[in-house]
């Protein structure tokens, strides 16, 4: 599915674009590739879904957005799929999952919401009970108190996945 | 950050395209000169605005693993365990959460098998039990935050 060049391009770019006029030339001159190909590779591995999406990662704190909720849900599973498909179409909504029930841990439907408060939060969450018809449901909300630690996965050719501590 | 600077950044989590003159095309959809957009964007990865500008992977499909776990970390050792927790490498997310489970943190490995071992490590380094909640489905969003 990918071959060396792949690998080498994808090492490359992890560490952020180049911020010039012709970023994927810059690119392609520090791997000994043409503007050309850098763009078909990219483009193709867009394509399959091993880049999910180009553009900037923002820092939640920094655009002011302080509170952020995981809420999980205890729903039947006949309905996980139902549910979570029509949670995430919220557009406050940043993620949603279904991941396995736990002992003592009932919850098997997650999502988050990056919100500006609290207030806001609480409020975005019963608009979605409502329209999702979630009220019925056993929850919990668990806002974050602390980030202690948040570091991008990073891509290392050799080991293929592999990540890296920026603290 | 002025208004400019919002469009810029609502504009970029959408996308940025991949062709010979990126910049340009997004500043004329902005409305703005190439320059223009190239030093404002520069002048948020100087000032630490964003995290990152350029690539997000597909973990699974590089062929690495993922998962969301979680443990109950006593009060008084409330430190000592994020201590014990941020120190493996293969932690990339820890967020301390108002519940029981008060300690919830991301575990990014190259192999699927990896992500056990960890698990293991740390309940053997901390002498807690860790709940792992590997994803069963993901639901898609659009993963953007009005600037």
């Amino acid at each position: 599915m990918l071959d060396d060049r792949d690998r080498q391009l994808l090492e490359h770019v992890q560490q952020g674009l180049p911020v010039c006029p012709k970023p994927y030339a810059e690119i392609g001159a520090a791997l000994a590739m043409s503007e050309a190909e850098v763009i078909e590779r990219l483009t193709r591995l867009k394509q399959k879904g091993l880049i999910k999406r180009m553009g900037v990662i923002v820092k939640h704190q920094e655009l002011g957005y302080r509170a952020n909720a995981m809420i999980v849900w205890n729903v039947p599973d006949n309905l996980v799929k139902q549910l979570g498909g029509h949670i995430s179409r919220f557009a406050f909504v940043t993620l949603c999952y279904q991941r396995p029930r736990q002992a003592e841990w009932p919850y098997n439907l997650y999502c988050m919401i990056h919100g500006k408060d609290r207030a806001t939060v609480l409020a975005q969450l019963e608009q979605l009970n409502i329209a999702c018809g979630l009220t019925g449901f056993d929850r919990e909300i668990l806002f974050s108190r602390r980030c202690f630690k948040q570091r991008g996965a990073i891509y290392q050719r050799e080991s293929g996945f592999s990540r890296e501590n920026r603290g | 950050m002025d208004e400019i600077d919002r469009r810029i950044i609502n504009t970029l989590q959408d996308g940025f395209p991949i062709c010979d003159t990126p910049y340009r095309q997004v500043a004329m959809q902005l409305g703005l000169t190439e320059q223009e957009l190239i030093d404002r964007l520069q002048a948020f990865l100087d000032n630490d605005t964003l995290t990152r500008f350029g690539p997000l992977y597909h973990a699974e499909l590089m062929g690495g693993a993922l998962t969301l776990a979680a443990v109950k970390a006593p009060p008084e050792r409330f430190a000592e365990i994020t201590g014990i927790i941020n120190a493996f490498p293969e932690v990339a997310h820890n967020y301390a959460r108002n519940h029981a489970l008060n300690m919830w943190f991301v575990i990014a490995t190259e192999t699927p098998e990896q992500i056990q071992r960890t698990i293991t490590a740390i309940e053997q380094q901390t002498g807690l039990t860790v709940y792992n909640m590997p994803k069963i489905n993901e639901y898609f969003v659009r993963l953007k935050l009005e600037a």
